[in-house]
């Protein structure tokens, strides 16, 4: 075994095309041990199967988000877990679209997708899930994700790094004991901070564990074209060039809220 | 007629604290514990209360912290409260903001800043306008609601509103339309609305009638998978007399669970009316 694992971690690719080929592009040159994807291929952006091909073509591993898992069932909704109406209105419109532009051999492929996966890494365990390792569709914020609440979940789920995704904002937290939450952002839309570029993660493993933020730019422009030939929300369109979220933020905690513009 | 179901324990996510206890500086006609300034049925909780559950709910791993009344800001050690609270998780309150003054406002934004968990505020309104909240709420509950709004704007708080179904419409598109515009108008920038359903327990079952015998929940009706739905699955409320299951059902002394909350964490026989509203509306009390 090498001194140094290194494990890549795509987030929510919400349809994204052009940053997941940008994304993977990275990985390349900087080298990683292994990919994986985390869930939620699809979302937001236009056409829907680029990014099943694409993970399919490259041989990456990964699991199902909700999106897999509600496109692959055949069910009406995407069972993103948001209450307020608004956040529920434009997350159907997101995705009936989705739902109608996939295929049905990827949504056949998407049922195969297994909900977690194990990693060990030495005698570090590694469990990859999409909401949290409970609920698919749970939102696990930095500040509302305390220590005690996270040590529970490492606890019951029998793990020193729980990884995941969904909420679209990424951040680690080492609670004690070698072990990390690792939130590993989304390549679909910018983190709501006013820039343009997404994120993905690389975790480091060795003596220790380092995890890696990594801000990837692409080409947003080509996207928001393809988003308005596709005559999705405009509101979708302007997250892409803006780099705030302008839907589906009614269910940021306070403090996430606080620090968007809208 | 077929049993009552029981709800299981899934995890103690959301711990609940009647912190000012059943004491309120109002007296909502659709109170559904009755709250008002005469109302000690259960006491005010201080400060060492709340450190004491707060090292319980550490060991079990709870995710967040709501506190509620009465009127929490009645409370003297309200602010430390929340600042105990904030070094261990996130903090909701849930207040008629009428005691918001300027200075409590600079304390939790004190707060707000000195903390990395969130600190979210629930402010009560009913109705759209003066007329219909101050009928419900008592004369100059409303002006003096818009002041604590007022004192929220000034240091950048953007409260929650909250808002029953008093206020007629607002459960329609429209109607949340409107109101958002208004929370808009007041001065923040990025309106937040909740809506509540209203529970016919306390002086609500006076004002509009009870329950009926028919609104029970029943096995049959109840889906164990979806059991996560219900926020006793995940919810224990302290008081100063003891745990109990949810915040809806203090007034009950069935539904008081335990002394410890380790002694709570088994399932609930869902026999209560309450019950029967959150199943089948989805209410959750948490935001």
């Amino acid at each position: 075994m090498p001194d140094l694992t290194r494990i890549a971690l795509i987030g929510g690719i919400y349809s994204n095309y052009h940053a997941l080929t940008a994304t993977l592009a990275d990985i390349d040159r900087r080298g990683a041990d292994s990919t994986f994807f985390l869930g939620d291929l699809g979302a937001f952006g236009p056409f829907p199967d680029r990014i099943p091909a694409t993970l399919i073509e490259r041989g990456i591993a990964g699991i199902q988000g909700n999106y897999e898992e509600s496109l692959s069932s055949g069910a009406t909704d995407c069972n993103c877990g948001y209450t307020d109406p608004r956040d529920n209105f434009y997350a159907q419109i997101s995705y009936d679209y989705t739902a109608e532009k996939t295929s049905d051999h990827y949504k056949r492929w998407m049922a195969e997708l297994p909900k977690s996966m194990r990693l060990e890494v030495g005698d570090r365990r590694i469990l990859l899930s999409h909401g949290s390792p409970r609920r698919i569709n749970e939102f696990l914020w930095r500040s509302t994700s305390p220590d005690a609440f996270l040590r529970r979940m490492c606890n019951d789920y029998d793990a020193d790094v729980i990884v995941c995704t969904h909420s679209g904002l990424h951040w680690h937290k080492e609670i004690g004991a070698g072990r990390h939450i690792v939130n590993a952002g989304v390549i679909g839309r910018p983190a709501n901070d006013g820039r343009t570029n997404v994120w993905y993660t690389m975790l480091s493993i060795g003596d220790r564990v380092d995890v890696e933020f990594i801000p990837v730019d692409y080409d947003h422009d080509a996207l928001a074209n393809e988003m308005r030939a596709e005559k999705l929300p405009e509101e979708f369109i302007e997250t892409i060039e803006t780099g705030w979220w302008t839907t589906c933020l009614e269910v940021l905690p306070a403090k996430e809220r606080a620090a968007g513009r809208f | 007629m077929s049993a009552h179901p029981h709800v299981p324990m899934l995890a103690l996510d959301t711990l609940w604290f009647q912190v000012a206890g059943t004491l309120c500086n109002i007296e909502c006609t659709h109170c559904f514990i009755s709250s008002s300034p005469t109302n000690r049925s259960h006491g005010m909780l201080s400060l060492s209360d709340v450190q004491s559950r707060l090292a319980e709910a550490s060991e079990l791993g709870v995710r967040e912290y709501y506190f509620t009344g009465g009127e929490p800001f009645l409370n003297r050690e309200m602010v430390p409260i929340l600042a105990a609270t904030l070094k261990q998780g996130p903090a909701t309150v849930l207040t008629n903001g009428m005691l918001l003054t300027a200075r409590i406002c600079a304390q939790l934004r004190e707060l707000i800043d000195g903390n990395e968990y969130s600190l979210d505020l629930r402010v009560s309104l009913d109705g759209f306008d003066r007329d219909t909240h101050d009928t419900i709420r008592g004369a100059g509950g409303w002006d003096r609601a818009m002041s604590g709004l007022r004192n929220l704007v000034a240091v950048d708080i953007n409260p929650v509103i909250t808002v029953t179904e008093t206020a007629t419409g607002i459960r329609t598109e429209d109607g949340r339309a409107r109101f958002l515009a208004m929370i808009r108008a007041w001065g923040f920038e990025k309106p937040r609305l909740k809506v509540l359903p209203l529970f016919r327990l306390g002086a609500e079952a006076q004002r509009t009638g009870g329950y009926s015998d028919s609104e029970r929940l029943t096995a049959d009706m109840f889906d164990e998978a979806k059991a996560d739905t219900l926020q006793c699955s995940s919810c224990r409320m302290v008081t100063s007399k003891g745990v109990y299951v949810c915040p809806i059902l203090i007034d009950f002394p069935e539904a008081r669970m335990g002394s410890t909350l380790t002694e709570t964490l088994r399932p609930f026989e869902l026999r209560f009316a309450a019950c029967h509203t959150c199943w089948v509306e989805g209410v959750t009390c948490r935001t």
